[in-house]
């Protein structure tokens, strides 16, 4: 599988008041054609940051800098505004989180769905309506020709939410970046959306990059996960191996402080992850979730090396893989699921 | 009713703290700009009872009324029709500021229900100050023994909103929502907008808080396995009818309104491999101005027979609670040749 984006070493720095706040701090992705990345984590982890960055959509007083991020085999960093122009909405496209605001509400749908051929192919009018028609069809809207010429503000948030991914995919890009793509919709909405954006994935080879929070979207859509925690990918791996075998700490809490139905007993408390992410400004050494994590020790202080277990498999840990595969037993054990209530 | 009976296995049942009955709520609403008003049917008929002790959840679609439910409950909207029963008296006969003493609510976003320019202790003494409870000199102290209960540290007290995490402002708002002792709280969609790691916090700290404080919630919320988790009994609300309702085992293992096993399906266990379901509910959340015929959930329902659109099912109740659908009602169940 050919990488679509290959990134090494992805670093963006934003000046604020205090110094500089390292929100990425060197992070390794990679994405091949046809495979969905998940990029999960909390709020403030960097996960949004490292999206835009790939877009170049960052304000300029941001510092990006990477020892490599290749899209299809061309730098991304040193190409022009310009340059990068033409690839961003045709190679690849972005399906921001709130549909309503990133929708212009004076223009049409159809409007914004045509704008990206006519700009990137030098369609014709015609041939970008036939395209948006399709699309708009591919993605469920019916009556979709009437659609074109309706205003985002008459669609509801799953229809638009719709409208955004066929625009993502009006050039056929060969990378599409979903920015917590189903956080404002409801459950059933989320289940079709998902839904969709597989199948279209599968339709049209697109490699996908899906940044949420959300575990149960990533366990049923990802193949590779990347768990991100203050600036860095923690663990990575394929989705199975992250899931039925967590190793960092970081993971482990996170699994553990959701309910999943059938194994959580009800009613139970809930595993939690105590304390709060520290500050990334200035300077920081060892391993930033040693605050919160139970096993930590004074090596954490020094160094949070990572250690590859396999190609595409690693964890940022200075614990070695079997004690933190026995302490994820212990405490996913820990929080009352049924097999262990009623042993 | 035999649902409960049957849970509490013959033991006397805890007397209702709220009850429903046969509560509407109609909005007027413009279209466009000539056009003349139309009804809207927010919520559409709804009887519900909470017991003591209880926890509500109550889960629904947006747009299905579930939030016009709650702003009832807590006497922010009046029921067009229907009463409300407190306590087993009235709401509207009852005095609004005793009301509000007993029912609090916890809201969905703890940046914006949180004022930006108060200190988190003026902000959790207001209920104090709105119902004159003790003297301001005792204030200060009950502020921090709230503080206390809902885990923050009391140096908080001199700090505003934006000094605070997430989790920490949701705190704040459970604390100024248990600040006067309510015995039931209304918390919609209490810990969407956190992340997972503050939302096991905070759904601990509501389990912990109703054990010891012996609250009464009604839950709101989308998050399906956030309900299973801690809710007794669950509503299903669809277009403003409780389409089912049944103590929560029976709900989630053994559902019977289609519109219900569509949204448990369509929920997302993080349980790798099994890829995305398909609700088969198709994308159309009818228009409520004009709700399609008979059985409002026809349309979108993956066992419509011929009667579902021309009658309007009938509320069932049996041992394994509420239900409104052709499918289980012995008389309109097979009728389809005379549809």
């Amino acid at each position: 599988m050919s990488a679509v984006l290959e990134i090494t070493g992805l670093k963006v720095d934003i000046p604020v008041s205090a110094g500089d706040l390292h929100a990425v701090r060197g992070i390794d992705l990679s994405v091949g054609k046809g495979e969905t990345l998940c990029i999960v984590g909390e709020s403030g982890c960097g996960k949004s940051l490292t999206s835009l960055s790939i877009m170049g959509l960052l304000p300029s007083r941001a510092r990006v800098s990477a020892d490599m991020m290749n899209f299809t085999g061309r730098p991304l960093l040193s190409m022009s505004e310009t340059e990068l122009s033409d690839i961003r909405g045709d190679r690849m496209a972005m399906i921001f989180q709130e549909p309503m605001t990133s929708l212009n509400p004076s223009y049409s749908i159809g409007n914004q769905l045509m704008e990206p051929l006519i700009r990137h192919r030098n369609a014709s009018k015609d041939e970008a309506r036939k395209r948006a028609i399709y699309l708009l069809e591919k993605v469920g809207i019916t009556a979709a020709e009437s659609r074109l010429n309706q205003f985002p503000h008459q669609l509801s948030g799953g229809l638009r939410q719709r409208v955004m991914i066929a625009m993502a995919l009006m050039c056929d890009p060969e990378l599409i970046i979903a920015d917590e793509p189903t956080t404002a919709l409801d459950v059933t909405i989320q289940a079709q959306i998902l839904h969709l954006l597989a199948e279209l994935r599968r339709e049209f080879n697109s490699a996908l990059i899906l940044i949420t929070h959300d575990l149960g979207v990533v366990a049923r859509v990802a193949d590779k996960v990347a768990v991100m925690y203050a600036g860095r990918i923690v663990e990575t791996g394929r989705v199975e191996e992250v899931f039925n075998n967590p190793l960092h700490p970081y993971t482990q809490g996170l699994i553990n402080c959701i309910p999943i139905p059938g194994k959580t007993a009800r009613g139970s408390r809930l595993g939690s992850i105590p304390g709060i992410v520290p500050t990334l400004i200035g300077e920081t050494q060892g391993c930033s979730f040693r605050n919160r994590c139970a096993y930590a020790g004074p090596a954490c202080e020094i160094d949070d090396p990572v250690v590859e277990l396999a190609p595409g498999r690693s964890y940022r840990c200075v614990l070695p893989e079997d004690q933190l595969k026995r302490q994820g037993d212990e405490t996913i054990g820990k929080t009352g699921s049924l097999e262990a209530a009623s042993a | 009713m035999s649902q409960q009976q049957s849970q509490s296995s013959g033991a006397a049942l805890p007397p209702p703290v709220l009850e429903m009955q046969d509560v509407t709520k109609t909005y007027m609403v413009k279209r466009g700009i000539f056009s003349p008003k139309q009804p809207l049917r927010a919520v559409n008929g709804v009887t519900l009872t909470v017991r003591k002790g209880e926890v509500l959840g109550l889960v629904g679609e947006s747009g299905c009324g579930k939030s016009t439910l709650a702003k009832m409950l807590l006497g922010l909207e009046t029921p067009t029709a229907g009463e409300i029963l407190i306590d087993g008296i009235p709401a509207h006969l009852g005095d609004r500021i005793a009301i509000s003493r007993r029912i609090q609510p916890i809201f969905q976003d703890p940046y914006s229900s949180l004022n930006p320019r108060k200190t988190i202790g003026s902000i959790i003494s207001l209920p104090l100050r709105v119902h004159k409870v003790g003297d301001p000199s005792s204030w200060r102290k009950s502020v921090e023994e709230i503080l206390d209960i809902v885990g923050l540290p009391r140096r908080v007290y001199e700090s505003y909103p934006n000094q605070l995490s997430g989790g920490q402002r949701q705190r704040v708002a459970i604390a100024r929502a248990l600040i006067m002792r309510p015995e039931v709280v209304i918390c919609d969609e209490p810990t969407s907008a956190l992340d997972v790691s503050v939302q096991s916090q905070i759904l601990n700290l509501l389990m912990d808080l109703r054990e010891e404080l012996g609250l009464t919630y009604v839950l709101i919320s989308h998050n399906l396995a956030v309900v299973e988790h801690i809710a007794t009994k669950v509503a299903v609300m669809y277009l403003g009818r409780i389409v089912e309702e049944t103590g929560t085992e029976n709900l989630f293992e053994r559902s019977r309104h289609p519109y219900t096993r569509a949204l448990l399906d369509s929920v997302l266990t993080p349980e790798p491999g099994l890829g995305v379901p398909d609700s088969n509910l198709g994308i159309a959340f009818p228009n409520p101005i004009s709700p399609p015929s008979g059985c409002t959930f026809h349309p979108r329902c993956v066992k419509a027979m011929a009667q579902c659109s021309q009658i309007v099912p009938r509320p069932l109740t049996d041992e394994l609670g509420h239900v409104e659908c052709h499918l289980y009602d012995p008389e309109t169940r097979d009728n389809t040749a005379a549809a």
